[in-house]
């Protein structure tokens, strides 16, 4: 009897600890997460300034939305900026494919291609936007060496979009790499032993045994890279502060937080974010659901 | 070209050592197994070469823009627009990277940026060790509800809570201080503790209950017992933390007006629409180029723990 009641302590003493230390990250959950999620799902609903209380409007927020031409815009733009995410994909996997072999300086490149990801956004930014001038930039002068008069690219409707999604190429490329080459390191060699052994050449065993076996790493790669980039904002902040030339390169975010901040439609603002939210949660759920089934098959 | 060549040339064993992994079974005594293994050798060797050049010029192209803000940050005003271009700067101009101090308030964004990636990152990581020994060791009610909520919390994108954030510090007075981007971030951040718990339990959980029996308190063990057993995981989080609060640009953009509150980010951001207009280039690049220098410094030093908590990433994720 004694020996329960003791033990029964000692475990609330031991849940006691254990909630407060976990007390504080729960805290921050319910203050900066929790609650601005659903005062936003609340905003969506009502005609507010941030000044002045939320006037609840039902669904004219929504309904505004889906007749405003510049949302529509920028939602056509964010999308077209992911088209970038399978160029750079399969040159990440050729480059971690050319670093998985056993060679000098391999290190020294995985470095170089690394660099620019660590690197700012806000600095990458701003290096970019001088590469691109039409007139100095660093492009069109190693374009002018072989002829090309390059366009001035972030203010050309054509090129904007274009050159946005070359700087995310560039600047995305080292961490798909590394991850892909993780991925390859750990493919058993053996098994490439094996196909070589049946006969099959190197294009057949890149196509039936690397593309299989990195395939849970290209997965995480497009899911994160499109949940990224459902969020560009800090390029097109710096690159084209107006949203481009007219509006091709305002991004969702970009206009969520122009309409927020410069506009004061709050209400119209948090509408939008939870489309934003709601996009990011559906990508994030379908990749739960999928990896499961692509563990049971590889079960 | 010449430090390149001193670089890699100490150890000549390196060809040997390569060669018989990649042949030895099926390397035997016989001659001609020899003569086989020499031509795959061979192949090996100018595989290698041409793969060294396509990486060499993809280096070139990652390299390149950063080559180009640096050399652009050494010339005149007028260098900027020389017609052939400048590709070293004709003369140096060394004092651009004096001017940067004085043109804008770059000395004390670093020191913003310094207070609010070292308080979020030193306090947070604290407090984020804590829970996951907590989540990984030990017993508490209602334990999966709470870790699956701060894992979920990980899918709201920070646009979504940014407007009602944005009001919450607006009615407290601390719109244009740096507590906005201090204070939300101190209570831990879930993608450390998430891979913190991963790692503890690798950690037995007999060496924790010994140290019970003992009579050691839960806050003896974590700092006696958890925290070194931990620390090349934290640390590893803890760089790549640090690096994301000194990158961030959205949350500052929101919060800061002010030049004196401004964190290094933005007041570049500021060099650059300011400056473009007088086109000062060289001053933009030089600012560019002193914000890029922590990061890249903090990258070369502990390039082995970022790749390999990177790799990690995804094969945890």
């Amino acid at each position: 009897m004694s020996t329960t009641t003791r033990r029964s302590r000692l475990h609330r003493q031991e849940h006691l600890t254990a909630l407060a230390f976990v007390a504080l990250p729960v805290i921050g959950f319910l203050l900066f997460t929790l609650y601005p999620m659903l005062f936003s799902i609340y905003a969506s609903f009502t005609d507010w300034n941030g000044l002045t209380p939320p006037v609840f409007s039902g669904l004219d927020n929504y309904i505004t939305m889906v007749q405003d031409p510049y949302f529509l815009e920028s939602m056509y733009n964010t999308f077209f900026l992911m088209l970038g995410i399978p160029i750079g994909l399969v040159i990440s996997l050729a480059l971690a494919l050319a670093m998985n072999r056993k060679m000098r300086g391999s290190t020294f490149f995985r470095t170089v291609y690394y660099v620019p990801v660590i690197s700012s956004i806000a600095a990458v930014a701003i290096l970019w936007q001088w590469a691109f001038n039409g007139d100095f930039g660093l492009i069109n002068q190693v374009l002018a060496l072989v002829g090309i008069d390059g366009p001035n690219w972030l203010q050309d409707t054509a090129t904007v979009k274009p050159a946005l999604i070359i700087m995310a190429i560039w600047k995305g490329l080292g961490f798909s790499m590394l991850l892909y080459l993780a991925a390859l390191q750990s493919v058993p060699r053996h098994l490439y032993e094996a196909a070589a052994l049946d006969g099959a050449g190197a294009w057949k065993q890149f196509r039936h045994i690397t593309v299989p076996m990195v395939r849970p790493v290209t997965f995480f790669l497009v899911v994160t890279s499109i949940i990224a980039g459902s969020q560009v904002f800090v390029e097109i902040n710096i690159m084209t502060p107006t949203g481009g030339p007219e509006f091709s390169s305002a991004t969702i975010v970009w206009y969520i937080w122009q309409k927020a901040f410069d506009n004061l439609q709050m209400g119209y603002a948090s509408a939008m974010s939870i489309v934003l939210g709601l996009m990011v949660f559906l990508i994030t759920f379908i990749q739960f659901r999928l990896n499961r089934r692509n563990q049971f098959s590889i079960d | 070209m010449s430090s390149q060549r001193v670089l890699p040339s100490p150890p000549p064993l390196k060809p040997e050592q390569e060669s018989p992994d990649h042949t030895s079974s099926r390397a035997t005594s016989h001659t001609k197994a020899r003569t086989r293994l020499s031509i795959a050798e061979r192949k090996h060797r100018v595989g290698n070469a041409i793969v060294t050049i396509v990486l060499s010029l993809g280096a070139v192209v990652m390299v390149a823009p950063l080559l180009w803000t640096f050399s652009t940050s050494l010339k005149t005003r007028e260098g900027v627009f020389a017609l052939p271009p400048q590709w070293i700067p004709d003369p140096f101009v060394w004092e651009n990277y004096l001017r940067i101090w004085s043109a804008g308030p770059l000395l004390t964004g670093i020191q913003n940026s310094l207070i609010v990636a070292g308080t979020v990152t030193i306090v947070g990581t604290l407090f984020s060790a804590l829970a996951s020994f907590a989540f990984a060791k030990m017993r508490m009610p209602f334990k999966n509800v709470l870790f699956l909520s701060l894992l979920a919390a990980l899918m709201v994108p920070f646009p979504t809570l940014m407007i009602p954030q944005f009001t919450m510090f607006a009615s407290i007075g601390w719109v244009d201080t740096l507590l906005p981007l201090i204070v939300p971030f101190i209570f831990g951040n879930i993608i450390m503790i998430f891979f913190l718990r991963q790692y503890l339990n690798s950690v037995p959980d007999s060496i924790i209950e010994a140290a019970r029996i003992d009579g050691a308190s839960y806050l003896q063990i974590f700092f006696k017992l958890i925290f070194p057993i931990i620390k090349p995981a934290i640390a590893a989080q803890f760089i790549l933390w640090f690096m994301a609060v000194w990158n961030d640009y959205l949350a500052p953009i929101i919060y800061l007006n002010s030049p004196e509150v401004q964190t290094l980010q933005l007041v570049i951001a500021n060099f650059n629409a300011q400056y473009a207009i007088q086109t000062d280039y060289p001053l933009i690049m030089a600012a560019s180029f002193v914000a890029l220098l922590p990061v890249l410094i903090v990258f070369i030093v502990f390039q082995r723990q970022i790749i390999e908590s990177i790799a990690l990433t995804g094969s945890k994720g």
